[in-house]
């Protein structure tokens, strides 16, 4: 579908193609009024006017621009929007780095201005998403000694917890892995590398590893840490609205104290 | 491990579940390379249970049979309730099979007094010090120090714990000697000195020798029992101010008095536990650390408890009209820290904010105010509505209860425990 002014880009979706992305902006003198990845544009009614190619040595030059306009926490906060994947995020995004680019003095901190404020927001939403995988995620212990562990987030985030699990793990071999997105990281007690499965033994109903590969200390372990959680409640203090708060139900499939 | 250690398990969480703290924060232990864990400075929760308390640590007792007869303790000797104890062996591995799994930052490890206070520490230290040692476990370790036990002791447990506790459990010391006879003040105060003094030694050693060991890096804390007796909240807020001053504390706990030993004429007969105080109590100890208040602005001899259907922060802006309305635009970080519906976080974005221009009510809604109470408060760009000062106070003060009161009865006993010290992530 072609509008009027409309012009529709297509890139990769990698956060390397989206820089790549500005980068052509600014040379070809352009801005897109959508963005849209190559396999979305298929089940979408748009045309592309222009597709992008990921280009690393752009992409780098984007990003050591914007690290001199900016604290690099504000760089970082780019990256966690771009992995909540929401709906146009690459237009938000656009638009923030035109603005730092093209702005005289540092906006960064300028929270009267929507988008600014709008990126905190959604900045905040997805490393709270991170933190919670780092809260609930829940290793169940292979026969071949790997702790194993899966989790269906909301936002990208996996890439953002790699870093916590292998500082705190690094005498255990684990695998954590985004359901969802269907990828996951694998730590062999040396090195990380980035898995996916094409056919595995996880019950996809409840994020279980099948009984003929699990250690036999498993569910002797899984007893024991239901048993703890149900006896460390208060009775007289029973909130339920409080704990869905905190631990809210879309967790409770992955999480062993809540399996029945 | 076998099939006994579950009832165990059960028993001893039971025994341990009243002590409030959780807290895991506050220490930065790293994984010197190949061990078991770390501890990640702002603490982390890995569940909360059906009440929605924070689950961080492995909170357990080492045994719950106890020599001494405490009118509000579930385990006291007299009580007729199934006494059991866990080895070391089987407490060190509890916790590295739940610190594998995730399921936990570490342990909090408690006792009741077995025998005599140095027979009972000297066990919990062993349990630490295999963690630390045997399994290089560099999680989180909170161990309850035993009143009266020796001084040596505890200058151990302070080399392998991140935390150490004493609880005061009963605000001032006449009630203790009602309800704890064989507690006193001295037997509480004296180690919480020690460990003071020893966390300022360390930290000196540690600016020589980099290599000096480090002792209770996560601090100290204490837990109060609210409701048990007859204290008042100003006696109340008080000692925990003088706490953090004097010993240095990080954190008081608050408790509010669950009834477990009905029948005891010493004590109250309750219903329900206070949670709405000490939820108060809460608010007001968050208002003495992070928002610059002082105990006689909360609390004074004209109002010695806190008011249960306000805040305590909306209760002091009603108390003071005169010093309101704060100007946005201009105030000092303290002052719009005062204004109740902004908190930290907003209140950082406020300042952060108006150097670049004038700020107006829709942009501090955006920013997280809660303009329904704000507004009262202060003056903005372009808001210009009644204030407090236009107001009687008596109006003013059905204004917010009668609105929270219309929350609250939509929304049954809901409370918050500020059981994790998020609030150390903004600083």
């Amino acid at each position: 579908m072609k509008t009027g002014n409309s012009n529709t880009w297509i890139y990769d979706k990698t956060f390397e193609g989206l820089l790549s992305l500005v980068f052509d902006c600014y040379e070809i003198k352009q801005f897109p009024s959508k963005i849209l990845g190559k396999t979305e544009l298929q089940t979408s009614m748009f045309t592309a006017d222009y597709e992008v190619i990921s280009d690393e040595i752009k992409a780098k030059r984007v990003w050591k621009g914007l690290n001199k306009k900016i604290s690099k926490l504000s760089c970082e906060m780019i990256y966690h929007v771009f992995l909540s994947e929401m709906e146009d995020i690459e237009i938000l995004l656009l638009n923030y780095i035109r603005k730092i680019f093209d702005s005289p003095e540092n906006i960064e901190y300028n929270f009267r201005n929507e988008s600014v404020l709008k990126m905190l927001k959604i900045n905040k939403k997805v490393k709270r998403e991170a933190q919670r995988i780092i809260m609930f995620v829940r290793f169940q212990k292979t026969a071949d000694d790997i702790y194993y562990a899966s989790f269906e987030p909301k936002y990208n985030v996996l890439p953002l917890t790699t870093k916590h699990f292998k500082d705190r793990f690094a005498d255990q071999k684990w695998i954590i892995y985004d359901m969802k997105r269907n990828y996951g990281f694998y730590y062999d007690l040396e090195n990380m590398s980035e898995v996916t499965f094409t056919e595995s033994l996880v019950d996809t109903s409840s994020g279980q590893i099948d009984k003929s590969i699990m250690a036999q200390s498993e569910e002797f372990f899984r007893e024991l840490w239901k048993t703890y959680f149900d006896s460390a409640c208060i009775k007289e203090r029973i909130n339920p609205r409080l704990h869905m708060q905190f631990m809210p139900k879309r967790f409770w499939k992955h999480l062993t104290e809540k399996q029945r | 491990m076998n099939d006994k250690i579950l009832k165990k398990l059960e028993i001893l969480t039971n025994s341990a579940k009243y002590d409030v703290s959780c807290a895991s924060s506050g220490t930065n232990r790293s994984n010197s390379g190949k061990g078991i864990g770390n501890a990640a400075a702002w603490g982390i929760c890995h569940s909360f249970t059906d009440d929605g308390r924070c689950v961080s640590l492995l909170k357990i007792m080492l045994s719950n049979h106890c020599i001494y007869d405490c009118a509000y303790c579930i385990n006291r000797r007299s009580n007729d309730v199934e006494r059991t104890s866990l080895s070391v062996k089987e407490l060190t591995e509890l916790t590295i099979g739940f610190y594998r799994r995730n399921y936990i930052e570490g342990l909090f490890l408690s006792s009741g007094v077995i025998k005599n206070p140095d027979y009972t520490m000297i066990r919990m230290v062993c349990v630490a010090k295999e963690l630390r040692t045997l399994h290089r476990f560099n999680g989180y370790i909170h161990l309850k120090s035993i009143p009266g036990a020796s001084m040596e002791l505890i200058r151990e447990a302070g080399l392998y714990a991140d935390r150490l506790s004493v609880n005061m459990e009963i605000p001032t010391e006449t009630n203790l000697k009602l309800l704890a006879p064989e507690k006193s003040y001295a037997d509480i105060l004296a180690p919480m000195r020690s460990i003071r003094t020893g966390i300022l030694t360390s930290k000196e050693d540690r600016k020589k020798f980099r290599s000096a060991p480090k002792f209770v890096p996560a601090g100290q804390s204490t837990q109060l029992i609210i409701g048990a007796s007859s204290d008042s909240d100003q006696q109340i807020l008080n000692l925990a101010s003088s706490l953090y001053k004097q010993q240095e504390l990080k954190r008081v706990y608050y408790s509010g008095y669950i009834p477990v030993n009905t029948g005891d004429k010493r004590l109250p007969a309750l219903t329900n536990p206070p949670l709405v105080r000490e939820n108060r109590l809460y608010q007001s100890d968050w208002l003495l650390r992070f928002y610059g208040f002082g105990v006689d602005e909360i609390v004074s001899e004209k109002h010695p408890d806190l008011d249960l259907e306000l805040d305590p922060k909306l209760s002091y802006a009603l108390r003071n009209p005169h010093l309101f309305p704060i100007d946005i635009n201009k105030a000092d970080y303290e002052w719009i820290l005062r204004v109740p519906g902004i908190g930290l976080k907003s209140a950082r974005l406020i300042i952060m904010s108006r150097r670049y221009g004038r700020l107006n009510s829709r942009q501090l809604q955006k920013m997280g105010v809660v303009m329904k109470r704000a507004r009262y408060f202060i003056t903005c760009n372009e808001l210009s509505s009644l204030t407090v000062n236009e107001m009687k106070p008596e109006y003013s003060r059905q204004l917010f209860v009668k609105k929270i009161l219309s929350k609250k009865s939509k929304l049954p006993g809901q409370l918050s425990l500020f059981d994790h010290e998020r609030v150390k992530m903004l600083r």
